[in-house]
């Protein structure tokens, strides 16, 4: 009932992180990287400590590498981003990479994309998003075809559509900090990411829907009479136990992930956590306080 | 009451047989998890296959024929269990192109890879040197023992037209699948002569270095025609027609793309993943004992027999697992025990308005189904479009996420169903209302 009382305060809040990660996404920008816009990744570990930047950008640039990126991973680990090879800087990558014999580096990773490959994925990639947001929609609309009073299923559904635009800006807002930071990359496991961030979050907020049209039905059928309101207040109230546990469960293994999982799905494992708890957030806070507000501009716009 | 028990016991020792099954498959390597590369360690390429010149309808064949051919050049280098296939891609950047993709497990120098692909194979035909004439021939061969025992013959490749399969039909051949050779105008002549001066002695035919067929020569043949005939199967004798018309590729590639991951960087994803998972599993069936008690217990078991069914399947059907793949099993364990915490909310409720346990058992999954069968839709929504979009890696996570689902509702919802009813508690007592309880407060 708090929550739907105050939700005002709660849309202010809402609003506000939204911006926040708008801001970040404008001041830092998103880092593409190798999947969607072609071009090599080569990781490289060495037995000891790696050598100074300068001494491997010496040889790079010697045998021809231009606009690379090389950036320390781990304790003794180089990322090295650089477009695609020519054979012959593919032969002698690992040579490069150890500064002569002086450090005797291995390649533990190395990936190539050519351009077709990553222009293909990027569209791919958005005709993705598009679609899990137009299935989720026409699904929701759908579900709810039996509750049009006092509102329609398309507002469910578009009302949820909006809960889902914010847990999928919140974690890209963060990534793009962790781009700034650690030089985290968008590449199609981030997309991933987003993706079943979308198909999860809407879970807590069909839960909390569902209840609402219980309730309304429950009411019809006793010939209650009782303000949508405190019908959407109520279902909030009934429901918000098992929203919050059926995300901690996720963080939970998420976390786990997060904390002991290889490295290569550490930032998956990141932007999920990230986008399950906004996603939480967005069920309690945003979904049914939305719903309320809609109901009380559609009664008087009516009068 | 028995009845149900006697289910709720069958369903726990089908949990420990499953389990029994998955521990034994993996052990005796009859049916181990199959490893994707970035977790074997290996070398993935992928090349462009130039069409252009090829007709639209024999696209298909021509693939099909540089599958084979780059096939039977992994073969013979010793990976093991290489994958080689065709792919139509690139509609979605405007240019469709027909691509092959390779995988190499084991390969983890991307140089080697890519030298291992673009050799082009050799069609060679060999006698049996003289001196070697009478010896018992070994059942495969090397480099240096090929040269040991054969010298090149005067004909070469280049002297083959065309080849094909043909059923032989005469006495005593009854329907026996053969090859034939037909070479151009020059090389009749040399094939004529050589077997003429060479009759009784064997005649190898190689490719790539190996040895497909030593028949030995019976008789002078002028036609320019040869006839192989060995245990062929008619499947054999096919693909061995279309790689002696394709002794090169048949069509011209190029690499657009590769990955290799080291062995110990795949291995250490593997290691880690599993402690992930441990870490996982334990957290969650903590919280689920903490905050459900009794009711949680049957959850962890649910979530117990939903890992176990899921890692049969990987096994049998079989799944690739990839890093990502891992995750998906991670995140899912999370996710699998969604249902049940529905499930328990709504049977507090119905316990709060005062029924028995038993019928709050069964109104509590009854009205929670709806809304688990909603939001799986929706995850199974997510799955399908990410098996769509994804690459290869993606796709391991896309179909280990969409069968946890399918399979999570299956647990969640019979296997905790059958077991809370066969538990058979049916009171009111404070102790009973407290097993059922939950949360901070009883």
């Amino acid at each position: 009932m708090f929550i739907v009382k105050n939700r005002t305060a709660f849309f202010g809040l809402t609003a506000t992180i939204t911006i926040v990660a708008l801001i970040a996404v404008g001041v830092f920008g998103l880092q593409l990287g190798t999947d969607f816009t072609g071009g090599s990744l080569v990781q490289v570990t060495y037995p000891n400590e790696r050598p100074a930047p300068l001494l491997v950008q010496g040889a790079l640039d010697a045998a021809g590498f231009e606009g690379y990126s090389l950036r320390g991973a781990g304790e003794k680990d180089y990322v090295l981003r650089a477009g695609n090879l020519t054979e012959i800087q593919r032969a002698s990558i690992a040579e490069l990479l150890s500064g002569g014999d002086a450090y005797r580096g291995a390649i533990t990773q190395l990936t190539e994309v050519g351009p077709t490959i990553g222009v293909e994925l990027r569209n791919k990639a958005l005709i993705a998003m598009a679609l899990v947001l137009l299935c989720i929609l026409f699904f929701i609309a759908f579900a709810f075809r039996k509750v049009s009073e006092p509102i329609s299923s398309w507002v469910y559904g578009f009302i949820a559509l909006v809960t889902l635009l914010h847990d999928v800006i919140v974690p890209i807002g963060a990534f793009a900090l962790f781009g700034y930071l650690w030089g985290a990359q968008v590449d199609t496991l981030f997309v991933t990411a987003l993706l079943t961030i979308l198909g999860f979050s809407i879970h807590d907020t069909i839960v909390v829907f569902d209840r609402v049209r219980e309730n309304l039905r429950l009411n019809q059928e006793h010939g209650r009479r009782e303000d949508f309101e405190q019908v959407a207040g109520r279902s909030l109230n009934q429901t918000i136990v098992r929203s919050i546990n059926t995300s901690v469960t996720v963080a939970i293994s998420l976390a786990a992930l997060y904390i002991f999982g290889p490295d290569s799905t550490k930032y998956f494992a990141l932007t999920l956590l990230i986008g399950i708890i906004a996603g939480t957030y967005s069920s309690v806070a945003l979904a049914t306080p939305l719903l309320v507000a809609y109901e009380k501009w559609h009664k008087n716009r009516k009068k | 009451m028995t009845q149900r028990r006697m289910i709720a016991l069958l369903v726990l020792l089908l949990g420990i047989g499953l389990a029994f099954f998955v521990y034994h498959n993996q052990t005796s390597g009859s049916r181990p998890f199959k490893l994707g590369l970035d977790l074997s360690g290996g070398t993935q390429l992928v090349y462009r296959a130039d069409t252009d010149a090829i007709a639209g309808k024999d696209i298909g064949e021509s693939m099909e024929a540089l599958r084979d051919t780059i096939e039977r050049r992994v073969n013979l280098f010793g990976v093991s269990e290489p994958i080689v296939q065709t792919e139509r891609g690139g509609t979605l950047a405007g240019a469709p192109e027909q691509r092959l993709i390779i995988e190499l497990p084991g390969i983890t120098d991307t140089q080697e890879a890519i030298r291992l692909i673009g050799q082009t194979p050799v069609l060679e035909f060999r006698m049996l040197k003289k001196s070697a004439d009478g010896v018992t021939l070994p059942d495969t061969f090397s480099t240096t023992t090929v040269n040991q025992f054969f010298e090149p013959a005067a004909i070469t490749g280049k002297d083959l037209a065309t080849a094909q399969l043909q059923f032989q039909t005469g006495a005593g051949y009854a329907n026996t699948p053969t090859v034939v050779l037909n070479f151009n105008s020059e090389g009749s002549d040399i094939f004529a002569k050589l077997t003429k001066n060479n009759v009784g002695r064997y005649f190898g035919i190689f490719l790539d270095g190996q040895p497909i067929s030593i028949p030995v020569i019976q008789e002078e043949i002028p036609s320019g025609t040869a006839v192989i005939s060995g245990n062929f199967t008619p499947e054999s004798a096919k693909e061995l027609a279309r790689n002696l018309n394709y002794g090169a590729l048949p069509v011209p590639i190029d690499l657009i793309s590769t990955q290799t991951v080291s062995a110990t960087l795949g291995g250490e994803a593997v290691q880690r993943g599993l402690i992930a998972g441990f870490w996982g599993f334990a957290v969650v069936a903590l919280f689920m004992l903490i905050w459900y008690r009794l009711p949680g217990i049957v959850a962890i078991v649910a979530l117990s027999l939903y890992v176990i069914a899921n890692l049969a399947l990987f096994q049998l059907i079989p799944v690739t697992l990839t890093a990502a793949g891992i995750a998906g099993l991670i995140l899912s364990i999370g996710m699998a025990v969604d249902a049940n915490i529905l499930i328990f909310e709504r049977m507090k409720e119905e316990l709060r308005a005062g029924k028995n346990t038993e019928d709050a058992i069964r109104d509590g999954f009854s009205r929670a189904w709806l809304s688990i069968r909603d939001s799986n839709i929706s995850s199974m929504i997510t799955a399908v479009i990410l098996f769509w979009f994804g690459t290869s890696l993606i796709k391991g996570f896309a179909l280990v996420f969409g069968l946890g689902v399918l399979i999570s509702m299956l647990t969640a919802i019979t296997v905790s169903r059958t077991l809370l009813i066969g538990l058979g508690i049916n009171s009111k007592s404070r102790f009973v209302q407290f097993l059922f309880g939950s949360g901070i407060k009883a």
